[in-house]
């Protein structure tokens, strides 16, 4: 993995409002720096995945338990662990059993489960439909709690009402998310009865779906909003001091024109390169949250398995994220290069 | 399939209107991990399953007791060694194929097979064959008599399956019982219909879901909300008095077959003394541990047995909660300034929070217990099978299962020839009263020796909705037995 220059999300905004407006143009026209950048890129995407398999697999097979002792509990006969630990291929040694994994997995084949002898693709597929719309909707609605009072708040620096925002987010930041879910649970579904308690009733009925997944994006979506506006306000606040704001400002603009019509629209790289970090963190961080709501997504199927050791739906299910983490990273290293000319070279 | 099940909702629905509820929501903590019985160790298989969509020749009632299942009687040889069952007629399994002696056959074969991944396969260790007389009657023949050969085709793990389904047992379970299993949303639900064309008394329940919710927290809320019609081994003892109180709920609190332990190694000194054993049996305080740990669910044992058990024999007294005297032994022992030895907790809340209180206890007559959290995978290859341990609590769940004593490898690793010949002396026993005597002497040594600290027979409970009526309270088998449950009028 490669963890993105410190500094980057906030330089950029600078980069992008110096930038001649032919630039972007450009990097299409003198495209062979970009080509040996991809290259570049795209080995160390495919070194990254290899390193990240081998230590998931290391990882996971050192973990002590033996998945057959496990699933036959404490009468099991020696015989019948054998028979099973055939079945399971957990007599092979462990460089054929990571062959087979890694060789299974570039055809889109991850296995059987153990516990539920069901392919590993399956449950994966299953689950992705709770934990990615509950993601997205979480991202949702961060979002639309964020950007307003981000702004807000910048807009009102030293005010009443940036002290408010100020003092909610810190609130925020600083309360666990399954505390807020616990307290959700107890107003909306034991108290009001509006909702559920739990558990997800299906894609059958879309708007049931929807509501299932309301109090635990909710529950979601303020610790994250909390950063997330913060992020947003302290962005807009270094806009508001940068020189083409002043240049806006000395054109007649009002403050706050500047800040709606320049300020806003560059604040935003920062803010969306924390969403897309919080994407991830959604994606497969919901485990408690999860938990709490009994929701079967990813990340109570990570859970369940690691203490049934299926290490073959941990093993799989933890690269599938790991795949998606790396290969959104480099997208967006390639984005950030089509507009920063400096990260090419720097290959 | 997803026709008829929303036919069947519609229906449910429109004769919900006219009369009593037909369908129940039913929580657990557990989700099995797959639905074989026949194939692996997990309880939550047996909870939702047994007798609902697996039967087996024998059955266990909610009192415990055992009574015909899929055979309606049997005749025993003179010397107690072959048993003939003769089965009921006109058994169909759920996919239509008929139950027959062959499949008996098969499944009895299936289970003692050398390629068997029967968790239980002790269960299946004395038959040597297995015959088909005719359609309707099979013949086991055993090594010897077995005193409790049906109270072991009883279990969960050996209930009759058919060749036709085995291959998508795991996933699809076809069995011959008053359930039909329809659907399971992995890490979420499991339904069941009933089945109209079951061959006994026909369920009164036209439809059930179960629904897995491992966190206490998430079960309270589950309930209260009445996401949930019926929770069965509620996981928070502390939220009891809360729904005692409350109109809408009822409580039933019953017996299991777990008698939690404070496994003690028996091979590991200072515990291979016996002496030092009994001191740390006079230094727990029984019913504090009850209250603090399990909110005062639960019965004293002083020795391995269920004491709703008619057999059992109160043998508490050995055990008194004496620690002057366990000071005392410590000192015959040569052990006057204690010693300091592991504790090693798995997961459930009656091991964490019991192991802490008598961590306290122990430490009140000098034994240092160093208390490690262990996972069940951990707890397996260490505890139980490395025995790498001093000390240990377990509930062991097993119905009857004083019979491991015997096993000097057992992790507990008690060693005593002549507990082992009374147990070979039992096997062979089948004389009720003769066997009621032997019970009573294995007891007794088990106590005497102090082979373990007896803490508790664990109990369970289930909360229902006020109307719910026929549910287990007991648990003599993992079971939540929906065949007989109905919502009063």
């Amino acid at each position: 993995m490669h963890p993105k220059p410190a500094g980057l999300g906030t330089r950029l905004p600078k980069i992008l409002s110096n930038a001649p407006k032919g630039h972007l143009y450009a990097v299409y026209t003198r495209n062979s720096p970009m080509i040996r950048y991809t290259c570049g890129r795209l080995s160390s995407l495919i070194i990254s995945l290899i390193v990240a398999s081998l230590v998931i697999f290391l990882v996971i097979e050192v973990i002590p338990g033996d998945p057959a002792s496990f699933m036959l509990g404490i009468n099991a006969r020696a015989d019948t662990l054998a028979a099973l630990r055939t079945e399971m291929g957990l007599d092979q040694p462990m460089y054929i059993r990571y062959f087979h994994w890694v060789a299974g997995m570039l055809q889109w084949e991850f296995g059987t489960s153990w516990t539920y002898k069901t392919p590993v693709s399956e449950l994966i597929n299953d689950r992705i439909w709770v934990s990615l719309p509950l993601a997205i909707y979480a991202l949702i609605l961060s979002t639309l709690i964020a950007f307003p009072s981000g702004i807000y708040a910048a807009s009102r620096r030293g005010r009443a009402g940036d002290v408010t925002v100020i003092g909610a987010t810190q609130l925020g930041v600083a309360l666990p998310n399954f505390w807020f879910a616990m307290i959700l649970v107890l107003i909306f579904a034991i108290k009001l009865r509006w909702f559920s308690a739990g558990g997800f009733a299906g894609w059958d009925n879309p708007l049931l779906a929807i509501k299932s997944l309301t109090l635990p994006a909710i529950a979601l979506a303020l610790p994250q909003a909390a950063i997330l506006a913060r992020v947003m306000r302290s962005s807009l606040l270094d806009m508001l001091g940068e020189d083409f704001i002043r240049t806006a400002r000395a054109k007649g603009l009002t403050r706050r024109q500047a800040l709606w019509r320049h300020a806003v629209r560059n604040a935003l790289i920062p803010v969306l390169t924390i969403i897309g970090l919080q994407f991830s963190f959604l994606l497969a961080g919901g485990i408690i949250i999860e938990q709490v709501f009994f929701l079967p997504g990813l990340g109570r199927l990570i859970f369940q398995s690691i203490s049934a050791r299926d290490l073959i739906v941990v093993e799989s299910v933890v690269m599938l994220l790991v795949f998606t983490v790396i290969v959104v990273n480099f997208a967006v290293d390639l984005a950030y290069a089509a507009v920063d000319p400096r990260l090419r070279s720097r290959t | 399939m997803k026709m008829t099940l929303f036919a069947a909702s519609v229906c449910a629905l429109v004769a919900g209107m006219a009369s009593a509820q037909t369908d129940i929501t039913v929580g657990l903590q557990l989700e099995p991990p797959n639905l074989d019985p026949t194939g692996g160790a997990s309880q939550a298989i047996d909870s939702v399953l047994y007798s609902n969509v697996f039967e087996g020749l024998t059955r266990f009632q909610g009192d415990g007791s055992v009574v015909p299942g899929l055979a309606e009687s049997w005749d025993i040889s003179e010397d107690g060694t072959v048993y003939t069952f003769h089965l009921h007629d006109g058994v169909v399994f759920h996919d239509g194929t008929s139950m027959d002696a062959e499949d008996v056959k098969f499944s009895l074969d299936r289970a003692r097979a050398e390629d068997s991944t029967n968790a239980q396969k002790g269960l299946f260790a004395g038959i040597t064959d297995v015959t088909v007389v005719d359609p309707l009657t099979v013949k086991v023949t055993l090594d010897g008599p077995n005193g409790s050969f049906l109270f072991n085709m009883a279990w969960g793990d050996a209930v009759i399956v058919a060749p036709e389904s085995i291959e998508t047992i795991a996933s699809n379970p076809v069995g011959t019982g008053a359930f039909v299993f329809t659907d399971w949303v992995q890490g979420d639900r499991l339904e069941l219909t009933r089945n109209d064309s079951y061959w006994g008394t026909k369920a009164a329940l036209e439809k059930a879901t179960f629904r897995f919710i491992s966190d206490p927290t998430a079960a309270f809320a589950a309930v209260m909300a009445e996401d949930v019609d019926v929770f069965s081994g509620f996981p928070a003892p502390e939220n009891l008095p809360q729904f005692e109180a409350d109109p809408r709920f009822q409580v039933l609190v019953g017996n299991t077959e777990g008698e939690t332990i404070l496994s003690t190694n028996n091979k590991m000194p200072p515990f291979d003394n016996v002496l030092v054993r009994e001191a740390v049996a006079h230094a727990i305080d029984r019913q504090s541990v009850i209250d603090g740990a399990m909110y005062g669910l639960g019965t004293p044992i002083g020795t391995h047995f269920a004491p709703h058990n008619p057999d059992y024999v109160d043998l508490l007294a050995n055990s008194q909660y004496d620690p002057e005297k366990s000071k005392a032994l410590l000192a015959q022992a040569g052990l006057a300034d204690g010693f300091t030895t592991t504790l090693k907790l798995p997961p459930p809340s009656y091991a964490r929070r019991g192991g802490e209180i008598i961590a306290s206890q122990l430490r009140a007559v000098g034994i240092d217990a160093q208390i490690t959290n262990l996972e069940w995978a951990q707890w397996i290859e260490e505890v139980f099978k490395a025995k790498d341990f001093g000390l240990s609590i377990v509930s062991h769940t097993e119905p009857m299962d004083i019979g491991v004593y015997a096993n000097p490898d057992y992790y507990f690793q008690y060693d005593n020839p002549e507990f082992q010949a009374l147990m070979e002396e039992l096997n062979t026993t089948t004389e009720p009263a003769a066997r009621s005597a032997l019970f009573a002497k294995a007891q007794t040594i088990l106590s005497e020796d102090y082979v373990n600290g007896y803490l508790f027979e664990l109990a369970i409970a289930t909360i229902a909705k006020a109307g719910v009526q026929g549910l287990w309270a007991n648990q003599p088998t993992a079971a939540i037995d929906l065949t007989a449950v109905s919502w009063a009028e």
